[in-house]
C-alpha cells in the first residue's frame, strides 16, 4: 500500500533527533509536527520570523500578530523567539537549521528539485523554498512517486523550472525512501506491501536497488 | 522647530511627496504586520505607475490588493503572490510586471540596501530561472548568484510601539520585513499601534533605532486574519 499523508509524516518524524531545529514546509511536512516522539525536544522554525512554533491557538488566545509561514494562526512555545525575515533567512542560508522538510513536483538523479512553477499554469511564487533548499544540508523531500497516470516524478533530469540545483540527498515518496548520490537514486526502504518491481517501474531516473530492501517500520 | 520629533498628525502629512512612478516598500507577511492606514492613504492619493516591494500582494479587498484593484501598481517585487485573484488577472494580461524573488533573497536585498551594500552573492536560486541574466561566481567550490540591493523612495512600516523620535519595537511575527524596510527608504514612514514619549522604551529593547525613521503616525488597525486556525477538541 502506498503511504498515506499521515504515514509520510510519521516516517519523516523518525529522522528527528533530540535538540534539532527543524523547518517544516507547507502541506504534508507540516503534519510531521504531530509525530514528534514523546520526550524529544525539537524547535520548529517558521521562516516568517518564529523559532519555537507551537500548536494552534484557542479562540481565546488567537493573535493576528502570531502566524506561521502558511499564514495560519499559531502559538509560541516556552523558549521561543521572534525576529525579522532577514534574521530568519540568515538562520536558513547560514546552515543553522538541522532538518528541512519540504514538498516537490519533481526531483532528479543529480539532486535537483522543482517545486514552485508549472509553465502555462498560474505562477504563485517560490516563497522561501529556494532559500531553504540552498541553505540546508539535511533536507528530506516528501512527494508522490508518480502522478495519477503512473508517470514518474523521480527523473533523469527535472523537466520543470528548478527550485534548486544539486541540493537534495533524501526523498520520501508514498512508495519508497531513497537517497540521491553518484547520479542515481538508491532505494533504502519500501512502503509496507509495495514491491520493488513497482518502485522500479515508477522511477524514471537511474535507480540502484540493493539485494535486500527492507519495508518501512511504523 | 520639530527637532527630532517625527510625529505627524495626519495621513496626508505622513505620505506627503508620494507621486507617480515611485518605488514603495510595504512591510508585512501576508496580512500580518501591514501598515493598513498608509496603504489606504496611497489609494486615496492615487499615484500610479508605482513599483511595490512587498513579500506578498495582499488579498483582493485588503492590504496591497487594494492598490492592485485601483491599478496603481505597475511593477511588483514579491516572493509569493498566490492569494490574490486581481493580481493573477493583471499578471496574466501583462498589465502588471512581476519580479518574483526568493523570500530570503528579498529580505537580504532590502537589508543590504539599507546598510549601504550594493549587492551580494547568495547560493539561493543558482541554476534556476531566478539566476538568468545575473552574474554568477564559484567561491570555494560552490556556485553563487550576484543579487543587487533594493532601496525605495518610500518605506511604509508598521510597528507595535514607536516613540516620537522614531525608535521602534515590533510585536511577534508582525515584525517580518518591517525592520529591514525601515532602513531602506529615502523616506521611512511608520504607522504604530502605540505612540510613547522618548525614554519610555527601554533602549535595550528597541528593535529599530530612530535614525532610520522620518515620520511616525498613530494608526488604528483591523488586523485581519488570513488563515484562522484554532485548536479543536480532537487535536
Amino acid at each position: 500500500m502506498a503511504l498515506s499523508r499521515e504515514q509520510l509524516a510519521q516516517r519523516v518524524s523518525q529522522e528527528l533527533q533530540d535538540g534539532f531545529y527543524v523547518n517544516l514546509g507547507i502541506g504534508i511536512p507540516t503534519l510531521v509536527a504531530n509525530y514528534i516522539p514523546d520526550g524529544m525536544e525539537v524547535m520548529l522554525q517558521s521562516e516568517n520570523g518564529l523559532l519555537g512554533m507551537g500548536e494552534f491557538p484557542t479562540e481565546e488566545t488567537i493573535d493576528a500578530d502570531l502566524i506561521n509561514a502558511g499564514k495560519q494562526t499559531v502559538t509560541a512555545v516556552a523558549g521561543a523567539s521572534f525576529f525579522s525575515s532577514a534574521e530568519s533567512f540568515a538562520m536558513i542560508r547560514g546552515g543553522h537549521v538541522d532538518l528541512t522538510v519540504l514538498g516537490a513536483f519533481e526531483v532528479d538523479v543529480n539532486g535537483s528539485i522543482a517545486s514552485w512553477m508549472i509553465p502555462g499554469k498560474l505562477i504563485k511564487g517560490m516563497g522561501g523554498a529556494m532559500d531553504l533548499v540552498a541553505g540546508a544540508d539535511n533536507i528530506i523531500v516528501t512527494m508522490m512517486h508518480a502522478d495519477k497516470y503512473g508517470n514518474s516524478k523521480l527523473l533523469p533530469v527535472c523537466e520543470l523550472p528548478l527550485t534548486g540545483y544539486g541540493c537534495i540527498k533524501r526523498v520520501l515518496t508514498d512508495l519508497a525512501f531513497l537517497e540521491i548520490k553518484d547520479g542515481a537514486f538508491h532505494l533504502l526502504e519500501r512502503a509496507p506491501g509495495v514491491s520493488v518491481e513497482e518502485i522500479v517501474e515508477k522511477t524514471a531516473g537511474k535507480l540502484v536497488v540493493p539485494e535486500h530492501v527492507p519495508e518501512m517500520m511504523f | 522647530m520639530a527637532g527630532l520629533n517625527k510625529l505627524v498628525g495626519s495621513y496626508d502629512e505622513a505620505l506627503a511627496g508620494l507621486s507617480d512612478n515611485m518605488t514603495v516598500m510595504v512591510g508585512g507577511f501576508g496580512l500580518c504586520g501591514i501598515p493598513e492606514g498608509l496603504i489606504a492613504q496611497m489609494v486615496k492619493m492615487g499615484p500610479t505607475g508605482l513599483t511595490a516591494i512587498s513579500n506578498n500582494a495582499g488579498v483582493d479587498d485588503f492590504g496591497l490588493g487594494l492598490l492592485l484593484k485601483s491599478r496603481q501598481i505597475s511593477t511588483m517585487i514579491a516572493s509569493y503572490v498566490g492569494e490574490n485573484a486581481t493580481f493573477e488577472q493583471q499578471m496574466l494580461s501583462g498589465e502588471l510586471n512581476v519580479i518574483l524573488t526568493p523570500q530570503g533573497t528579498l529580505a537580504e536585498k532590502i537589508r543590504a540596501g539599507g546598510a549601504g551594500i550594493p549587492a551580494f552573492f547568495t547560493a539561493t536560486g543558482y541554476g534556476t530561472p531566478v539566476a538568468e541574466g545575473k552574474e554568477t561566481r564559484e567561491i570555494e567550490g560552490r556556485h553563487y548568484v550576484l543579487e543587487p540591493a533594493l532601496t525605495a523612495d518610500f518605506a511604509l512600516v508598521r510597528a507595535w510601539k514607536a516613540d516620537t523620535m522614531g525608535n521602534l519595537v515590533f510585536r511577534k511575527t508582525a515584525a517580518n520585513f518591517n525592520p529591514m524596510m525601515a532602513t531602506a527608504g529615502k523616506i521611512t514612514v511608520v504607522e504604530a499601534e502605540h505612540i510613547v514619549q522618548p525614554g519610555e522604551l527601554d533602549p535595550d529593547h528597541i528593535h529599530t533605532p530612530g535614525i532610520y525613521v522620518d515620520r511616525v503616525i498613530q494608526g488604528t488597525f483591523e488586523k485581519r486574519i488570513e488563515q484562522r486556525t484554532v485548536k479543536t477538541a480532537a487535536n
